[in-house]
C-alpha cells in the first residue's frame, strides 16, 4: 500500500497517543438526508475517530432489526446511490481530516456501476470501502480495482475465519482489519471478552494493521472493555437505535435526534480516553 | 455434433466453473462468516458426489420413500383439445409431499447427516419446500426451522398445518413484505448466528455455490426419469419440454439433462403477474429484471435503478421471487433455453383447463407452464412429442383459488 489515506494517518496518530479508535456508524440518510448530514458533520467534534457510512440496502443480510430499520427509514426518505455520494461531499465541505468509509452491500454499487462507483467514492473523498457481501473470492470485481484508486478496502474477520482461512482475508485488506466479535447478526448478543482477546491477539499475530472489534458494542463500558483487546471499537447499531428512539410519531427527526446521537458518541469517546 | 454458431461452447452442462460461476452468473456472494461454512459444504457434497453409497441411499429413499419414479402420463383430452403437439404430463405432483421439492430435500438430508449437522433450518413461499424439509426432518428426528413470509402463512394455511404436525417451528417473518426473499433473509441470519450445527437446506436452485449446482444434482432425476421414459414410450427424446420458473429448481432438474440435446426447445415460464408492464406487479425476474446480487449470486433480479430489490407478485407464492438461479440466467443469456412469462389470468384459467380435461388439479405453479403449453401446442405438429413438468398438485391452492374465482368454500 504505497499511498496513505486518512485511515492510516489517523491509526498512526492514534497509536502515538496510546489511544483506541472510536469507529461509528450511521446510515446515511436516516431519518433524512439534512438531518443525517448534521449528524455526520457533528461526529468527529463528538470524538468519532473514523466515520463508516452505511449505503443502505433494501436486504441487508448479515444485520440484526436496528440497522435493518435505519436501512428501510433512509430509503422511505428518498435516500441512494447518487444522494449517499452526495452526502460524503458535504460533510468534506467541513471536515477534510476525519475518515470516511463507506459500508454496505454489493448490488447497489453494482448496479451504480464498480468502476463509476469507484471513481465518485474517491472523488467524493471517501477512505475506504467495507463490502459486507464480496469475499476475498471475488478480490477482482471491486477490490483491487479500489486499491487501484488508493481507497483502502477493509475485510471483515470472524469467529469462523481459521487461520487456514485468515491469510486469505488478511491479503489486499489494508486500513484496518474490521473483528466481527460475534458469529451472528448486527446489534445481537454481546461478545464474550475472554474469547475476543484470543482472537484478536491471534489475527494481530498475522498482520501490522490495526483491528477494530464490533458487532454488539452497546454501552461505554462495553466499548472501553472491547477497546483493551482491540486497537478501535465499532459502535453502529446503538446509534441507529438512539435516532429510532428520538423521532415522533411519524418517523419525524425531533431536537433530541442529532444531540442524542452525538451525546452517546461524547459518552462513548470518554470512556476510550486513557 | 457441434454446429459452427457455438464452436466455444462444446456443451450446456459442464458448469459451474471452480468458483461455481456459469459465465458471469453464480458465484459466491456471501458475508465472511458464512464463507467458511459453504466452503465446508462445497468439500461435502463433493465428497459425498464421489461416495457410492451416497447415492446408492438417494436411490433407495427415491424409490421406497418418495414414490419415484413419477409417471410420464400421455395428456390425452388435452392434446386433442388442443390440436397439436402430443402432450405429455412429468408427474411430479405425485411425489410424496406434493411436489418435486422431496427430490432436493431427501440428498440435502443425507448430506446434512454425513456431516454431522444436528439442526436443520430452511425458507418456504409456497410452504412445498417447507413441508418436504419437516418431512425428512421428521423422518431423521432432526429439530427443523422454517423461515416463512407472514404473507404466505397466510395464502398458504393447509401447508403450514402440515409443517406444524411434522414438528417444524415455524418462523413468520413480517420483514419486507413478508414473501419468500424476506424468508431467506431471515434463514441467512439465523445461520451465520448458528454456525457450528446448523445446516441451511436451500429448496431453489441458487444462492451461493455449490447450492445452485447440487440442487440442480438432486433435481436432474426429474430430466433423466423423463428421457428413459419418453425413450419406452415413443423410442425417441422429446421434441419440446416446458416447465415454470420462481428461483427454478422444478425447471433446471427437467432441463439439465437435455441441454446439450441440440433438437430439444426448452421453455421456462416465469410468473408475469399483471403483467411485465405493470411496475413491481410481476415476478419475473429474466424478462422484466437485470443482472445484481442477492441471496448469494448474481443473476437477474426484479429492482429498481438503484439495485433496490422490488417484491414482484406473483398469485403463486411458489413463483413470487424476486430472483432466478444462476443456471437459468446463464441458459437465457446464451440462448439455450427460452423464457417466456405468463399472467395470473392466464395460470388460473390453464389449472381450471387441466382439471377439466385431465381431472388433474394441478399446483398455481406448474399452472403456468400449463397455460404456456396452451399457446405453444396448437402451433406444433402433431408430431412434436412436448413434456410438461407438473411439478407440484393444487390441494394447497384451493383457498387461493377459490377467491380468486369467487368460488365460496
Amino acid at each position: 500500500m504505497k499511498t496513505e489515506t486518512r485511515i492510516d494517518k489517523h491509526f498512526a496518530k492514534l497509536r502515538e497517543e496510546g489511544r483506541a479508535a472510536l469507529v461509528t456508524f450511521v446510515t446515511a440518510g436516516d431519518p433524512d438526508y439534512e438531518t443525517s448530514l448534521k449528524i455526520i458533520s457533528g461526529l468527529p467534534g463528538a470524538g468519532a475517530d473514523v466515520i463508516e457510512i452505511g449505503m443502505p440496502f433494501s436486504d441487508p443480510m448479515a444485520d440484526g432489526p436496528p440497522i435493518q430499520a435505519s436501512g428501510l427509514r433512509a430509503l422511505k426518505a428518498g435516500q441512494n446511490m447518487i444522494k449517499t455520494l452526495q452526502l460524503v461531499r458535504d460533510v468534506r465541505k467541513t471536515n477534510a481530516e476525519t475518515p470516511i468509509v463507506l459500508m454496505g452491500y454489493y448490488n447497489p454499487i453494482y448496479v451504480y456501476g464498480n468502476e463509476r462507483f469507484l471513481d465518485d467514492a474517491a472523488s467524493a473523498g471517501v477512505d475506504g470501502l467495507i463490502v459486507v457481501d464480496v469475499p476475498p473470492e471475488a478480490d477482482d470485481e471491486l477490490c483491487v480495482p479500489a486499491i487501484a484508486r488508493g481507497l483502502n478496502f477493509i475485510r471483515l474477520a470472524t469467529p469462523t475465519t481459521d487461520d487456514k482461512r485468515l491469510p486469505a482475508v488478511l491479503n489486499n485488506t489494508s486500513g484496518f482489519v474490521y473483528y466481527v466479535s460475534i458469529t451472528g447478526i448486527t446489534g445481537a448478543g454481546s461478545a464474550v471478552a475472554t474469547d475476543v482477546g484470543r482472537q484478536v491477539a491471534r489475527i494481530k499475530r498475522s498482520t501490522d494493521l490495526p483491528v477494530c472489534i464490533g458487532f454488539g458494542v452497546k454501552t461505554p463500558a462495553q466499548a472501553k472493555e472491547l477497546a483493551s483487546h482491540g486497537d478501535g471499537v465499532v459502535v453502529g447499531s446503538a446509534l441507529v437505535n438512539t435516532i429510532a428512539a428520538s423521532l415522533d410519531k411519524d418517523g419525524k427527526p425531533t431536537a433530541a435526534t442529532v444531540s442524542g446521537v452525538l451525546q452517546l458518541v461524547r459518552s462513548l469517546s470518554g470512556a476510550l480516553k486513557p | 455434433m457441434a454446429s459452427t454458431t457455438d464452436v466455444k461452447l462444446n456443451s450446456y452442462r459442464t458448469g459451474p466453473d471452480d468458483k461455481g460461476f456459469f459465465g458471469l452468473f453464480g458465484g459466491r456472494f456471501v458475508a465472511e462468516t458464512l464463507m467458511p461454512l459453504i466452503l465446508e459444504l462445497e468439500r461435502a457434497y463433493e465428497d459425498a458426489k464421489a461416495d457410492p453409497t451416497f447415492q446408492a441411499e438417494i436411490d433407495y429413499l427415491n424409490l421406497h420413500y418418495a414414490g419415484r419414479p413419477s409417471p410420464l402420463y400421455f395428456a390425452e383430452r388435452m392434446t386433442n383439445e388442443l390440436g397439436g403437439a402430443k402432450i405429455y404430463f412429468k408427474r411430479d405432483e405425485l411425489n410424496h409431499t406434493g411436489s418435486h421439492k422431496i427430490n432436493n430435500c431427501l440428498g440435502q438430508i443425507l448430506l446434512a447427516r454425513r456431516m454431522g449437522k444436528g439442526r436443520i433450518i430452511a425458507e418456504t413461499g409456497a410452504g412445498q419446500h417447507g413441508v418436504a424439509v419437516a418431512t425428512v426432518c421428521a423422518k431423521y428426528g432432526l429439530p427443523c426451522e422454517i423461515y416463512m413470509g407472514a404473507l404466505d402463512v397466510e395464502r398458504q394455511a393447509p401447508n403450514v398445518a402440515r409443517m406444524k404436525l411434522l414438528g417444524a417451528k415455524l418462523n413468520p417473518v413480517t420483514a419486507g413484505a413478508g414473501t419468500l426473499k424476506d424468508a431467506m433473509n431471515e434463514a441467512l441470519r439465523d445461520w451465520v448466528t448458528n454456525v457450528t450445527d446448523t445446516y441451511y437446506l436451500i429448496g431453489t436452485a441458487a444462492g451461493p455455490h455449490p447450492y445452485p449446482a447440487m440442487v440442480r444434482d438432486f433435481q436432474s432425476i426429474i430430466g433423466k426419469e423423463t428421457r428413459e421414459q419418453m425413450i419406452a414410450a415413443e423410442g425417441r427424446l422429446p421434441d419440446t419440454i416446458v416447465a415454470c420458473i420462481g428461483g427454478g429448481s422444478n425447471a433446471i432438474g427437467l432441463f439439465h439433462p437435455f441441454l446439450d440435446d441440440k433438437g430439444v426447445a426448452i421453455y421456462g415460464v416465469e410468473a408475469g403477474g399483471h403483467g411485465l408492464d405493470v411496475e413491481n406487479g410481476h415476478a419475473a425476474s429474466m424478462n422484466g429484471g437485470s443482472p445484481g446480487v442477492l441471496h448469494g449470486n448474481r443473476t437477474y433480479l426484479l429492482q429498481d435503478s438503484d439495485g433496490q430489490i422490488l417484491e414482484g407478485h406473483s398469485i403463486s407464492a411458489g413463483l413470487d421471487y424476486p430472483g432466478v438461479g444462476p443456471e437459468h440466467a446463464w441458459l437465457k443469456d446464451t440462448g439455450r433455453v427460452t423464457y417466456v412469462s405468463i399472467t395470473d389470468k392466464e395460470a388460473l384459467d390453464a389449472l381450471q383447463f387441466c382439471t377439466r380435461m385431465e381431472g388433474i388439479i394441478p399446483a398455481l405453479e406448474p399452472s403456468h407452464a400449463i397455460a404456456h403449453v396452451m399457446k405453444l401446442a396448437p402451433t406444433l405438429p402433431k408430431d412434436n412429442l412436448l413434456v410438461m413438468n407438473l411439478c407440484g398438485r393444487g390441494d394447497k391452492d384451493l383457498f387461493t383459488v377459490a377467491k380468486a374465482l369467487g368460488m365460496k368454500i
